[in-house]
């Protein structure tokens, strides 16, 4: 039972993280339609930041400048790419962005090497016990971050005019821009929260249990696009729910891997990937993704 | 273009030589050139199929490499015999390597409920699946695919003729090993695929195929049955995969399973799109371009400014390679929609522009236009 606690307490702290990940994907998508396989690379490209600089300018500092750095990325890959692309579907812009995605896990997962980056951040490997139950304690910080950033985003989302303004594009791109809703300025926005959450989401995915940064951290990431598919591309609740199902599968089927031997070694990180297979069976367009209607 | 009198005998003359060259070849280049050249085959094999499903139909796939791997190791289980902690059929190899072709279409199939669902992006995100789940099965399913250390692929035996290194076989005075003779056999696979492929797109179902991307309700309406052919098409792109698959076993001569992993797979739409989305000719471009350019690269490497020897910190050519043709998926995206092959048709001489410009404008009409376009 102390088991089951602590791995379902990790697993939603786990899925808190991949939320993060997975909402700023759907940000993305919602405010551009474009489908945005450069996100781990966007992730990697904040840690990366973080890992390089702690050790010269504090761990703070090094968070912010990542933050930064990220959502600045973000805001290039907008700027530059997707805006000057004028192609009649969003599909194609999906391939556009595997494309940037190629250029930048290259040069950062050659700048990372062999090595594994620390993080440097305050928390380290302690641990704490609430009864029985020992949580470390970067699990608990992640788990309130999280909270914190995704209420805040949401309550913005839909109470500032940024807000208002993102949710008009993501209606109706054209009838937004009559309105005078800089349809640029939303996307850019966009993709800057998108990087600025997923360095977030990088610090917590690279901390203690696991080593740092690496160049696997990607692969890490990518356990996000399940999350995002599986609660609906084009849904926010959707993103939050989907992260937690897929860390909490995640987490379970790694802890209890010993009974499920039969399923070979490593099945929790196939986990996410079989959930969503499961869920896309019953629902091709998410948990709470809208079924695309068409009018002939 | 073959409409023109003489086109078509211009068109046949063309592939003759092309065939005479590609037949020449062995004799003349050095081993390293036949590898590269064997993995371009096999590379073009594979993103034929995958430019049927993603260029033509307009589904996106990620999981291209799962089906190469399913290629590839249901030839080695089903040839291979069993050994000590090893499983194997011993089936002759002729058999054996189209078994493992029907068992990658087999895997696409039991895949189909979804791919027949999916579309566009939605599907690339949900075929990542399965390379997850592929590497999952490679490493665990340890007696069929020797885990992490992969298997030895036994050499394909056609007729009681061995394309391997023994016995040793010399053609006008040039030494046949496993490459030289393989070679012939990447080609003739490589030609009945792109002949097959052609005939797909230019029949029937390739009209399906496209219309079905170009605008999915209007295939619907006019009788085009859209989840089955999505699902078949995917059935067939994977089939193509699988051939690939035991291609490239036979060039690499060893199973390995972390070659058949999500980069393999973003090299195959790296490949069609910087081909040329939707023709077979585009894929084979795209495949030899993606095939040859971090080969080049190495081989070069001390000339060029830029590019490191492998292991002494630089750039090394494969990183160079995927850096450059990442850029090139995306500047050809952004201002060459019709990449390599769309190039090449623009800086035809003259005399055929006139033609050419007729067949672009026919291909443009099958596009959606602000008119076409409810």
């Amino acid at each position: 039972m102390t088991t089951f606690l602590e791995l379902l307490a990790n697993g939603i702290s786990v899925g808190a993280v991949y939320a993060l990940i997975a909402l700023g994907f759907v940000i993305i998508f919602k405010a551009t339609e474009v489908v945005n396989f450069a996100h781990a690379s966007l992730l990697l490209a904040g840690g990366f930041v973080v890992a390089r600089l702690h050790s010269s300018i504090g761990f703070w500092a090094a968070l912010l400048l990542g933050v930064a750095g990220a959502a600045a990325v973000g805001v290039l890959i907008e700027f530059l790419i997707i805006r000057r692309a004028n192609v009649s579907s969003h599909s194609v812009l999906a391939i556009v962005t595997i494309g940037v995605d190629i250029v930048l896990t290259t040069e950062l997962t050659r700048r990372i090497g062999t090595e594994v980056l620390a993080l440097g951040d305050p928390w380290r490997d302690q641990v704490v016990h609430l009864g029985a139950v020992g949580i470390a304690q970067t699990r608990v910080v992640a788990l309130a971050v999280a909270a914190v950033l995704i209420t805040a985003f949401l309550l913005a989302f839909k109470h500032t005019g940024w807000g208002v303004a993102m949710r008009a594009t993501a209606e109706d791109p054209e009838t937004a821009a009559l309105m005078g809703v800089r349809r640029g300025r939303v996307s850019m926005g966009a993709w800057a929260v998108a990087g600025a959450l997923a360095t977030v989401a990088a610090l917590f995915l690279c901390v203690f249990p696991t080593p740092g940064l690496d160049r696997s951290t990607t692969f890490a990431a990518m356990k996000a696009f399940p999350a995002a598919i599986l609660g609906g591309l084009d849904s926010t609740t959707g993103a939050l729910v989907g992260g937690l199902i897929i860390g909490v599968t995640e987490t379970l089927m790694s802890g209890y891997q010993n009974d499920l031997a039969f399923l070979g070694r490593g099945i929790g990180d196939v986990a996410p990937f079989l959930v969503m297979i499961v869920v896309l069976l019953i629902r091709p367009a998410g948990l709470f993704g809208t079924r695309e209607l068409a009018r002939v | 273009m073959s409409d023109k009198p003489g086109g078509s005998v211009r068109i046949l003359l063309r592939s003759a030589v092309l065939v005479a060259a590609a037949v020449a070849v062995p004799f003349y280049l050095e081993g390293f050139w036949l590898q590269a050249g064997l993995f371009a085959m096999s590379a073009a094999v594979g993103a034929i199929g995958i430019n049927l499903l993603t260029g033509a139909t307009g589904q996106l796939s990620m999981g291209h490499a799962f089906f190469l791997a399913a290629g590839a190791y249901s030839y080695v289980y089903f040839a291979s015999d069993p050994g000590p902690g090893l499983a194997g059929l011993g089936l002759p190899t002729p058999v054996a390597a189209v078994l493992a072709v029907l068992t990658a279409g087999v895997a696409g199939g039991v895949f189909s409920p979804i791919a027949g669902r999916l579309k566009g992006a939605y599907l690339g995100i949900a075929t990542l699946a399965l390379i997850f789940l592929g590497q999952h099965l490679l490493f665990n399913a340890g007696p069929v695919t020797g885990g992490y250390n992969g298997r030895p692929v036994p050499p394909m035996e056609l007729f009681g003729f061995a394309f391997a290194d023994s016995p040793a076989l010399v053609v006008a005075q040039v030494p046949f090993g496993a490459l030289e003779r393989l070679w012939f056999l990447g080609l003739a696979a490589l030609v009945c695929a792109a002949l097959f492929a052609r005939g797909v797109l230019t029949g029937r179902p390739g009209r399906a195929m496209n219309t079905i991307r170009d605008h999915e309700i209007a295939a619907g309406v006019m009788g085009v049955p859209v989840a089955r052919y999505r699902a078949g098409v995917f059935v067939l792109s994977s089939m193509y995969g699988g051939l690939a698959g035991v291609l490239l076993a036979l060039v690499f001569q060893r199973t390995v399973p972390e070659y058949f992993g999500i980069l393999l797979s973003l090299d195959y739409l790296a490949m069609i799109v910087i081909g040329g989305l939707g023709s077979v000719a585009g894929a084979v471009i795209g495949a030899v371009f993606i095939s040859l350019l971090p080969q080049l690269l190495t081989r070069y490497s001390d000339a060029l400014p830029l590019v490191a020897e492998p292991g002494s910190g630089g750039v090394s050519p494969a990183e160079a390679a995927r850096i450059l043709y990442g850029a090139a998926v995306v500047v050809i995206v952004l201002f060459l929609p019709g990449g390599l092959l769309g190039l090449a048709g623009r800086l035809r001489p003259s005399p055929n522009r006139r033609i050419a410009s007729a067949s672009t404008a026919e291909k443009a009409s099958l596009r959606p236009s602000p008119e076409t376009r409810n």
